[in-house]
């Protein structure tokens, strides 16, 4: 008797983990790629953008149950820019000598410059434009970098960019605008200087 | 915010909201009536467009690789047993039947994962599970690069020969337009080492793919195989391996897979 009721009980639990892991996966997981673009953008690494995806992926499965069925793209982005900023704040904590981004967008656009000087595909055009925008959109303050990732790459509305980001829509239009024109200056210095990374 | 005489900050902060549409058609206007007179708001609006237009086209867009979606998966799997409210259960369950909580929850722990991979993740062997994943970012890859098809056509007669000589096998071309999963077109893939055929349908506006290449594998039918949002459903038929996916919702996609089955069995009897 005992035994019978412990397994019932037991079953019922695990079905529901089992309902909400496919809840899971047809709310949250198709959006993988979006998040592993948001967060490759804001942490400029492969393995440090896998990193924050798979931490803001354990957070969202815990936290699941906050989720009411609104936009889970939305929802999932939120948590992904989340675990980036606490990670970001803990790397600034620890390389406090050093400039941190100028630093690590610095070597980046160096090593970028030397793979291509040995990558015969590079001659492409389209190549190189990719370089340089890259290059660009990477020296940008983080919070123009990513309104201009979800606008521009993600298609997202002001009132989601808002939610993601937790800013008024107001801050949302104007820090596109700004983000805009500063990556038009960054191009075109860029350009003037042969598409190198020319900050002191 | 108003109408009449615009203040020039006002205005060419704006600007971004106005191509981006985001602004109500009053406040539009308005704009529209500053910019048409102001040399500073028309360079920004150019400049801006210019930009937007340069992002678009050059900007990667990365995605996740197979190989870390499928350890995202693993992890998430790990976590399970973590996630579940124990102190409400150890608590009942020693009070009640005074049954050490260990063993319980390493009962439980193993019973989830249990129903959790039987529900979810088949039982399959590992190799299946890659080809699951690779062909799924197959079919991502297929809708994202804009290479759907190689061959576009909705007429089979000029599908199916396109394959000849190009495959050393002859899949079996239906058109499904008068059930609403018109034929697009097909295009090789490589997948699992080989070269396949792919066929594409499409309903309303998502995209099937379905794979087609020879499996010595014995004839099975129809199993369901769906992960990460995408819905896959496969069968082997006469030394044939199909593999169907989309993103299209999984009761229409199975009933989908079982009429393009029937079909191909009417065109390939048995014996």
């Amino acid at each position: 008797m005992i035994k019978l009721v412990l397994t019932d009980e037991i079953w019922k639990l695990a079905m529901n983990e089992s309902n909400r892991k496919q809840r899971f996966q047809t709310t949250v997981m198709p959006h993988i790629n979006s998040a592993f673009n948001l967060a490759r953008w804001l942490t400029r690494g492969n393995q440090e953008a896998e990193d924050i995806v798979q931490e803001a992926y354990l957070r969202a499965y815990k936290f699941f149950d906050s989720f009411h069925g609104e936009d889970g793209r939305v929802w999932l982005l939120g948590i992904v820019r989340n675990t980036f900023y606490t990670w970001h704040h803990q790397n600034k904590l620890q390389t406090q000598f050093v400039e941190f981004d100028e630093e690590l967008h610095g070597s980046e656009a160096n090593e970028n410059l030397r793979d291509d000087e040995y990558n015969p595909e590079n001659i492409l055009i389209q190549k190189d434009n990719q370089r340089i925008i890259q290059n660009a959109l990477n020296q940008l303050p983080i919070e123009f970098r990513e309104v201009m990732v979800m606008r521009e790459l993600e298609e997202l509305s002001y009132k989601q960019i808002a939610e993601i980001t937790q800013v008024p829509m107001g801050t949302v239009m104007s820090r596109l605008g700004r983000g805009r024109k500063q990556l038009a200056t960054l191009l075109h210095s860029g350009i003037n200087n042969g598409g190198g990374h020319n900050e002191p | 915010m108003g109408g009449g005489i615009m203040n020039h900050e006002e205005a060419l902060n704006q600007i971004a909201a106005y191509i981006d549409n985001e602004l109500s058609i009053s406040e539009a206007d308005t704009l529209a009536k500053h910019i048409a007179d102001c040399k500073v708001c028309q360079l920004e609006y150019e400049t801006q467009i210019n930009t937007i237009s340069l992002v678009k086209k050059n900007a990667n867009y990365f995605e996740a690789t197979p190989m870390f979606l499928s350890q995202l998966d693993q992890s998430i799997h790990e976590s399970v047993g973590k996630s579940t409210p124990k102190n409400v259960i150890q608590k009942r369950w020693n009070i009640n039947f005074g049954i050490s909580w260990a063993n319980i929850g390493t009962m439980m722990i193993s019973l989830i994962a249990l129903v959790w991979s039987t529900s979810l993740f088949l039982a399959i062997p590992n190799t299946e599970e890659r080809l699951t994943d690779e062909l799924i970012s197959s079919h991502v890859r297929s809708l994202q690069v804009d290479h759907l098809s190689d061959v576009i056509s909705t007429d089979k007669h000029t599908v199916k020969p396109w394959f000849n000589g190009k495959v050393d096998f002859s899949p079996s071309v239906i058109d499904f337009a008068e059930s609403g999963f018109p034929l697009e077109g097909g295009r090789l893939d490589y997948v699992n080492g080989k070269t396949v055929a792919v066929l594409i349908y499409r309903h309303n506006k998502h995209a099937i793919n379905l794979y087609v290449w020879p499996e010595n594998n014995k004839d099975h039918q129809i199993k369901e195989e769906s992960r990460h949002g995408f819905n896959a459903f496969q069968w082997v038929y006469q030394g044939m391996q199909y593999w169907m996916i989309s993103d299209l919702e999984e009761g229409k996609l199975e009933s989908f897979a079982n009429r393009v089955q029937d079909e191909i069995i009417k065109s390939r009897p048995q014996g």
